[in-house]
Order: structure tokens, then C-alpha cells, then sequence
């Protein structure tokens, strides 16, 4: 669980995580973003289903993997956030055309 | 797709770290058609992280270490070096020429001079339960406190050595954020080691920041010391770390762990160009061969930062001038020679202490080595009971172990597990990491689109290997 | 050197696919088996494999090896079952039959050319292949892309998952008693008093017979024992990408999906000498290829990229050899150490096993035929 540190700074943006709208701010990563949002694992792994969050934020540790706006294994922790982007938790394979 | 990027230039860097920029500064400002790619959205590197745009303006929660950062960026906007954000490298190749990957294609492009400044990571913490929710690096911490201001809210605790703990402790402290414990696992036996470097580093610049940060920590924070073993704990996340200082078990509830024992360089791109690196017991990780302006085996490439050899963000500036230097001269520019003897002598100086600090916080043997069912291998799941037992079969070494195990086979490519492994087969072997040796990297270094690969230029040749007709 | 001496019935110098799968046949007949393998850092053309039992498309030029090759799918499935049950370890065996894609209409009739021209041939054990049309394919496999314009299909060709198949080879041996030694790479091999005695710098080795399955470097052996092996280092690159959901089921040769989810895209034919690298050129077409068999490949990621070096004779055939000058020594080389697995460890090793190679099963893979060549030339 992650609170924002007063003052707030910069401007707000919404996407959604899996369906849900969620406010983030603009220069959060999409990491940043879901672990803001409460979100518990951003993927289960494709190996054993296991959950998983970010773990190095630096993009080194292939943790923090979600599908963004239907493209799927994207690191989040490099993903900048834009308004109205779709974020999904990735379960799980790549699927093919996602 | 490649908008603005030249076929060519007289030095690329890579990466935007206090190495990199020092680098790239230097090498402009002497007139190199120079380029800069980041992988970051801002320059800063890690250490540097946010620092043109974080949301923490007060200068006393980060504290001066990382706002000493800002000058060294502003120099770098204005000496006129191309600089490419959201671009990662993945290709190296003897020639120089460089592979990348930035507004979702990729590119080619060749440069005289090449400096990497790749920077380090994290040392794995393979504890059990490492990999579960909630459990990150401190490294990680640090990055959501500067990028975005945020700051774990439930129960915190920090776990591990080394003076980037204290730091990101410090500056939760300071950014009034509640911190249960500090689980520090510096070994006892390590200040019996450590006392012969002592001298230099009592007049080190780490004396001063380092002493008075731990002690501004240690009055707000309880911290257990003597910590030998650690167990991260949950069912679907982590709720809670189990931990000995000698007798019985204790645990802690928490919400977010935070772990950290050191750096290790990123050798992934520098090892895949061809880059020879040696077995360092010092540091415990792999070096890179260079000479004293950094340059490596390879014509024309140089080495600069913590990817040298972990020396902290002061040394990285000074390393990146250095090679900054050397790359201008080999070109045939000029720069004073009134810079390179500042910069030696800086470096000399940032340089001093060094040797307490990697033997005070060398990581103890059970917390790079772990045993059972403990993940080493996060992406493809490979525990050290499968590993050892592995070794026990003959396997002699990584790369056998990635045929065995797919250990190492997963898109980190072995970023998080490498060090582990050597370390593991050489116990298990009784020879040391050095004979083990460490995985064979090659590019991509970083994963790319099918796509991105598919459309890069090809040669007759390559076609006719391919189709055969 | 240490003072180490070690005694085998049976030395096999190579511990990739083709010494592993001989090693595990001979310790099942009951020899004392000693594998002799390099260390971490070395050729081992097994890791470049593709993983395919595969039989269409081989054999032109020598019937017998497409004999020999069929022999071997054909035992596949009780090789996979035997070390399964051995070893508990499955090698995800699958036999749904393989394709051949075709890009273009010259392509496809070149492709029904050759084969058809393999089953002509004089001495051939027949066997079926079929041409598929688009829609035949499409049928099978849906995401094949537009260019896509037909295939060759056999119902004979299979694969499965080779690392766990040399895992199990290697579990399965050492139960069966079989020592590995890594780190024994062979320097000399005298044959002296009726034994080979095997110089290596981790310390002698000593047998009554002593295989070769060095892949390259058995050309360097081969000549100590009194045989032959003109082989050649024979680059082929690869590509793989992360776990995506299973959609290909099929084997194929270029384009697999694993039983893991990764893709294997392949692979080049390149004489370039020892030299395992990957190169950015061969991998753009091997990636461009996979995305006009597969448009929907295109946005997945490559996490790694292979060269290996294929043990490669002058006409692509393997090499099956025993000394006459040195009895007891016999040489293995091919290029197919996945799909001739089952007959190394089921055909080929019981017989070294008794020392002779059946002049049927095996004259037509000796080395002197590059003589005859050589004198006919």
C-alpha cells in the first residue's frame, strides 16, 4: 500500500485498470500508477501462475509486466501513463494479436 | 520510426546516469557530434532519478546527495548532445554499431566512440518469498518516493546492508513516512575485515553523510541488527518477514518489504558486445577489463559508472568525464588537459573509502547463496534445491544449468539470478565463481517486437543463408 | 595432471544429445558407461536444436538414412515412454504430424519436387507425404498469414521438448549407473594392450571401447583411433520469443511453438567456421520470414537469440563408423540428434554395445564413401 506524499504535483490522469478508473498523476509510470491504485499483483506468471507486482523499477526484473491499451508484457515501470490508457493485470501467456 | 536519428556520430553514450551525462557533457562540449539514448523518460539515471520533474520540491527529503544531481543535468541540456529518451539499446556489436529500440521501432546507427554507462542494479536478495507482492528493492522505494511521491503507507520495513538502506530510511523519515524496523543483516565478522580500509575512509566524503544519516535514522527507527536469516511471508502477498539474529525465529507483520544488500553492475549489454569482465571477490560480481580512461577489449568502446565497478554517483561523474576524454582525443579533438588531471583527481578522491564500504557491507554468504526451495531463477522459477541438485548430476556451470533448467532463459536474461548462480555452482563445485564463469549474453539485450527486428536492413547474404535459394 | 585413473567398459567422449541418448542405450544393456564431456563453455551443437522428430524432406541423395530416420520416429514413442518411466521425466513427445509452408507457388512445386524426387528413388522405403493446398492448411492452422500458399505435410513428424529430453538422458544414464565427468575434455586417446587409454587434463580414463560423439571436434579424435570424420562447424541462428497462449500444435520446420508457450523462429545455413554468434543481419530475415508465415508473431517480444554450429559432413548424412585398425572404437556424427535419438539409444547402442555395427544397418553411413567420391572425382 502506497499513500501520495502533500503537496499534490502535476496533473491528474485517469485510465482504468481491468475496467476500473483510477486517478494517477502525470510522470507516474504505469507501475507507480497500479501500485497507487492498492492494486495487489499486476501478472501470474505464465510459468506457474504465480502472483506477482514490481519488484526493481528500473525495468531490469520483468516483474511488473500488464497489458496496456491491448498489447500485452509491456514493463510497466517504463511505461509513462497517458490519459485514458486501459491497463489490464496480465494473466498469465502472451496471447497472440494481444 | 527513427525521426532525427543519424546514420552515424562521433560518440553515443548509453545512459543517462552521472556517468552518462558527464560523458555525453563532455564529449559535446568539445564539439563530437554526440549522442545520448536513455532508456528513462527524463535524464538522471537511477540516482538521478525524476530530478528535473519530482513532485518533492522540499530539498531536505531527498537531501543534497541527489540534488548535487541537478547540476550536472543542466550541464548536459546545454551543451547540445542529441539526447533520445525512451530508447533502449539491445544491440552492441564490435563494429559499434548500435541497435534501438525507441518510439516503437527500431534503429540502427554506428559511432566511433562508444561510452557505456549502463549502470548497476540491485544484488539479488534471494530470500524465500522474495518474489511475492510487496516485497521490492529499496532501490525501488527510492524510485516511487522521487518519480512520484509515493511512499509505502502500511506497515514498512527495510531489510538488508548497505548505505542506500540508510538513505532511502532517512528520506522516509524526513517525508514524515512510518518505518517498523530495519532489519540489518550486516555481518558481525565484516568490521574485523573492514578496519584495515578504515583510515582512507575516515576522510572520505562518506564520513561525513554516512555517519550522521545513520545515527539521524537510528534515533526514529528501531533497528535490529545482526540479522542472519530472513523469510518474506504470505499467501498471495507479503504480510509478513521472519527473521534470526541468532536464537529463536521472530517475525514481523508487514505490508511492504523492502530489500537491499548492495549493487552489482549491468553487464548484460557490455557482456553480449564481447566485452571481457573478470570475477572481482571483492565486490563479489562481475567487472568489465578496462584501462584507466575505461576503455575495454573492444576498439572504440569504453566503460564509465557504477557499470566500471560499483563506486557510487560521485565516481560515476568522474569515470564518465574520463572517458568523455578520452573518446574526444581519440577522435582528434581536444580538451584541456586541466580537466582530465580534475577529474583523476576527483575520481582518486571519491574513490577513497570504497574499500571499507564494500568490506563493512560485503553481503553475508547465506544471503547470496540460498538453499531449497528458495526461487533463484524469478523468471522461469528455478529454486537452489533444483540448481544443487543439478550440480550433483555434473552439470558444471550457468549455461549447461540454462539447458538443464531453463534457468537464466527468461526475458531478465539472467539480470536477477546470474550472480546467484555462479555463486551457487561454485559452492556446490568447492571451486571459486571465477572458474564457474557466467552466462553467454547476446543481443537482444533487452526484448524487441518480432516487427522491430524484422524490418531492419538485410543483406543478400543473410537472405540466402535463410531461404537457401 | 591429477593423479586420477578411472575405468569404464564403455568411454563415450561427448555428453550432448548423440552421446547422452548412446550412453543411456548402453548403460540399459547393462555396460559400465563413462560420459566424457567439456566443460561449461564449449560448441555443443545439441543446444541449437530444434526439437523436431522429423522425418519428410530427409534421405536425398542415401535412402537408407531416410530409412534409418523413419526407423527412429517410428521407436520415438517407446524411447519417450521408456525414460519417462525410467526417470519420471516426460519429454512431451507428440507425433501430429509436421509442416512445410510454402511462400509462393514456386516454392510449393519446388518443395513437391524434392520430395517426390525422395520417394523415386531407387532403394527408397516409401512413404507418404502430402501437398496441401491453402485452404487444407488453413483448416489446420488458422494464423497463417496471406503469403501462405500451401504446404507439405507428413503425418510422420513430431517433436518435443529437448531440453527435458536431455535432462532425462542424463538423469536416466546416471541411474543406471552411467558416470558423467565434466570437464574431461579428451586431449589423447592411446590404444594400447587391447584398451583405450584416454589422456584428459582432469585425469586418465581408461576402456574396453570408446565411442565418439564429439560433434567437431571428433575430427580432431577420430584420427587416434584410427577412423575418419570429415565434418564442419555449419552456423544456424535462432530466435525465440516469450510464452504466448498455444496456438501452433503442429511441429514445423522454421516456425514451433514449444510445449513451454515460447516460439522458435529459424534458422540460417551459414559457413562462417567456429563461430557461434548471432548476427543482427540473419536474425532481421529469420524475423521477417516468421511475420509473413504468422503476421500475429509480429508484436510479440524476442527474449533470446541463439547460434550453434551444426555437426555437418559434406553430403549432410551422419557418420556411423567402427575402427578396424583400432577395434572397439566407433564414431557418431550427425545433425539430428533430437529425431535419431530413439535409434542411438534403442538401434545404434546395443550394437556397440556388442561391438560390431551390422554392415546393413550401417555400411552406407561409413566415412569411406567420401572416398569413393573423392576417387571417382
Amino acid at each position: 500500500m502506497f499513500a501520495r506524499l502533500p503537496p499534490e504535483a502535476g496533473d491528474a490522469v485517469t485510465l482504468s485498470i481491468d475496467g476500473k478508473a483510477c486517478t494517477a498523476r502525470t510522470n507516474d509510470t504505469v507501475a507507480a500508477a497500479l501500485l497507487a491504485s492498492g492494486l495487489d499483483h499486476c501478472r501470474t506468471t505464465g510459468v506457474s501462475g504465480a502472483p506477482r507486482a514490481p519488484y526493481c523499477m528500473m525495468g531490469v526484473c520483468f516483474d511488473c509486466l500488464v497489458t496496456i491499451d491491448g498489447i500485452g508484457n509491456r514493463q510497466a515501470c517504463l511505461v509513462p501513463v497517458r490519459e485514458g490508457m486501459r491497463v489490464e493485470v496480465q494473466r498469465g501467456k502472451r496471447e497472440l494479436g494481444r | 520510426m527513427s525521426a532525427g536519428l543519424a546514420a552515424s556520430y562521433d560518440v553515443a553514450v548509453i545512459g543517462a546516469g552521472p556517468a552518462g551525462l558527464a560523458a555525453a557533457t563532455t564529449c559535446a562540449n568539445a564539439g563530437c557530434a554526440t549522442v545520448l539514448f536513455d532508456e528513462g523518460a527524463m535524464p538522471g539515471g537511477q540516482i538521478y532519478r525524476s530530478i528535473e520533474d519530482t513532485p518533492l520540491r522540499e530539498r531536505s527529503v531527498l537531501g543534497e546527495s541527489y540534488w548535487r544531481g541537478r547540476t550536472l543535468v543542466e550541464s548536459f541540456r546545454a551543451s547540445g548532445a542529441r539526447y533520445i529518451a525512451g530508447a533502449t539499446v539491445w544491440s552492441l556489436t564490435r563494429d559499434r554499431e548500435i541497435g534501438v529500440s525507441f518510439d516503437g521501432g527500431s534503429a540502427l546507427t554506428y559511432a566511433k566512440r562508444v561510452i557505456l554507462c549502463t549502470g548497476a542494479l540491485e544484488r539479488p536478495f534471494p530470500i524465500p518469498g522474495w518474489t511475492l507482492p510487496g516485497v521490492m528493492t529499496v532501490g525501488a522505494a527510492q524510485t516511487l518516493l522521487k518519480s512520484s511521491g509515493l511512499v509505502a503507507s502500511g506497515k514498512t520495513t527495510l531489510a538488508g546492508c548497505g548505505p542506500l538502506l540508510w538513505l532511502l530510511a532517512a528520506q522516509y523519515l524526513r517525508a514524515h513516512a512510518k518505518l517498523e524496523a530495519i532489519l540489518d543483516t550486516t555481518a558481525r565478522e565484516n568490521r574485523a575485515h573492514a578496519l584495515p580500509h578504515a583510515l582512507p575512509f575516515l576522510f572520505s566524503s562518506y564520513v561525513a553523510d554516512g555517519i550522521a544519516l545513520m545515527r539521524e535514522v537510528k534515533r526514529q527507527v528501531r533497528v535490529i541488527s545482526g540479522v542472519t536469516s530472513l523469510r518474506a511471508l504470505g499467501d498471495r502477498k507479503v504480510s509478513a518477514v521472519a527473521y534470526r539474529t541468532g536464537g529463536e525465529e521472530k517475525t514481523l507483520e508487514v505490508d511492504n518489504l523492502f530489500l537491499h544488500q548492495g549493487l552489482i553492475p549491468n553487464v548484460n549489454l557490455a557482456m553480449a558486445a564481447g566485452i571481457a569482465h573478470r570475477w572481482d571477490e571483492a565486490q563479489l560480481c562481475w567487472v568489465p577489463e578496462l584501462d584507466r580512461d575505461g576503455n575495454s577489449n573492444l576498439e572504440g568502446v569504453a566503460i564509465a559508472g557504477d557499470g566500471a565497478g560499483i563506486a557510487g554517483g560521485e565516481a560515476a561523474r568522474w569515470r564518465g568525464v574520463l572517458a568523455g576524454v578520452a573518446a574526444v582525443r581519440a577522435i582528434g579533438g581536444n580538451v584541456a588537459s586541466g580537466d582530465e588531471q580534475r577529474a583523476r583527481k576527483e575520481l582518486a578522491r571519491t574513490l577513497r573509502g570504497r574499500g571499507f564500504l564494500d568490506a563493512l557491507y560485503r553481503p553475508a554468504r547465506n544471503f547470496r547463496i540460498p538453499e531449497g526451495d528458495t526461487i533463484v531463477c524469478r523468471c522461469e522459477e528455478v529454486t537452489a534445491h533444483e540448481i544443487s541438485a543439478t550440480v550433483a548430476l555434473g552439470c558444471p556451470g550457468p549455461n549447461q544449468m540454462k539447458a538443464f533448467l531453463r534457468c537464466g532463459m527468461g526475458p531478465c536474461q539472467g539480470r536477477l539470478c546470474g550472480v546467484t548462480v555462479t555463486e551457487l555452482i561454485a559452492a556446490a563445485r568447492g571451486v571459486s565463481p571465477r572458474e564457474i564463469g557466467y552466462y553467454r549474453l547476446r543481443p537482444p539485450v533487452k526484448p524487441i517486437t518480432v516487427a522491430e527486428l524484422a524490418a531492419l536492413p538485410k543483406s543478400e547474404a543473410a537472405i540466402k543463408a535463410v531461404t537457401r535459394s | 595432471m591429477p593423479d586420477t585413473r578411472r575405468d569404464f567398459d564403455i568411454a563415450v567422449i561427448g555428453g550432448g544429445l548423440v552421446g547422452s541418448a548412446i550412453a543411456w542405450g548402453l548403460a540399459r544393456c547393462g555396460k559400465r558407461v563413462g560420459v566424457l564431456d567439456e566443460g561449461d563453455v564449449a560448441l555443443r551443437a545439441s543446444r541449437g536444436n530444434f526439437a523436431l522428430v522429423w522425418v519428410q524432406s530427409k534421405g536425398l541423395g542415401l535412402p537408407p538414412y531416410s530409412a534409418w530416420t523413419m526407423r527412429s520416429a517410428n521407436a520415438w514413442r517407446e524411447f519417450a515412454d521408456a525414460l519417462e518411466q525410467q526417470t519420471g521425466i516426460s519429454v512431451a513427445f507428440e507425433r501430429p504430424g509436421g509442416f512445410n509452408l510454402s511462400l509462393s507457388e514456386r516454392e510449393w512445386e519446388a518443395r513437391r519436387d524434392l520430395l517426390q524426387r525422395i520417394q523415386d528413388q531407387p532403394g527408397m522405403q516409401r512413404f507418404p507425404f502430402e501437398m496441401f493446398d491453402r485452404e487444407r492448411v488453413k483448416q489446420a492452422i488458422p494464423q497463417i498469414g496471406p503469403e501462405v500458399v500451401g504446404a507439405s505435410y507428413s503425418r510422420f513428424d513430431g517433436h518435443c521438448n529437448s531440453l527435458r529430453l536431455f535432462r532425462a538422458l542424463n538423469v536416466g544414464m546416471q541411474q543406471l549407473g552411467a558416470t558423467y565427468l565434466a570437464e574431461h575434455r579428451v586431449e589423447d586417446i592411446e590404444h594400447t594392450g587391447g584398451e583405450f587409454r584416454l589422456t584428459t587434463r582432469s585425469g586418465e580414463v581408461r576402456a574396453a571401447k570408446v565411442v565418439l560423439a564429439a560433434g567437431i571436434d571428433s575430427v580432431r579424435l577420430a584420427p587416434m583411433v584410427g577412423l575418419n570424420v570429415p565434418v564442419r562447424p555449419q552456423r544456424g541462428q535462432l530466435i525465440v520469443t516469450e510464452r504466448t497462449a498455444p496456438f501452433l500444435h503442429y511441429p514445423m520446420q522454421t516456425v514451433r511453438q514449444t510445449d513451454e508457450g515460447t516460439i522458435m523462429i529459424g534458422d540460417s545455413q551459414e559457413e562462417v567456421g567456429a563461430d557461434p554468434s548471432s548476427t543482427r543481419d540473419v536474425t532481421a530475415v529469420l524475423a521477417n520470414r516468421a511475420i509473413r508465415i504468422f503476421p500475429q508473431l509480429a508484436t510479440l517480444n524476442i527474449v533470446r537469440s541463439w547460434g550453434c554450429l551444426r555437426v555437418m559432413t559434406k553430403d549432410g548424412f551422419p557418420i556411423y563408423e567402427q575402427s578396424t585398425t583400432c577395434p572397439g572404437a566407433f564414431n557418431a556424427s550427425c545433425h539430428s540428434g533430437v529425431t535419431l535419438a530413439a535409434a542411438h539409444a534403442l538401434f545404434l547402442a546395443p550394437q556397440i554395445a556388442e561391438g560390431q555395427l551390422s554392415p546393413q544397418d550401417f555400411a552406407p553411413f561409413s566415412a569411406r564413401r567420401f572416398d569413393v567420391r573423392a576417387l571417382a572425382a
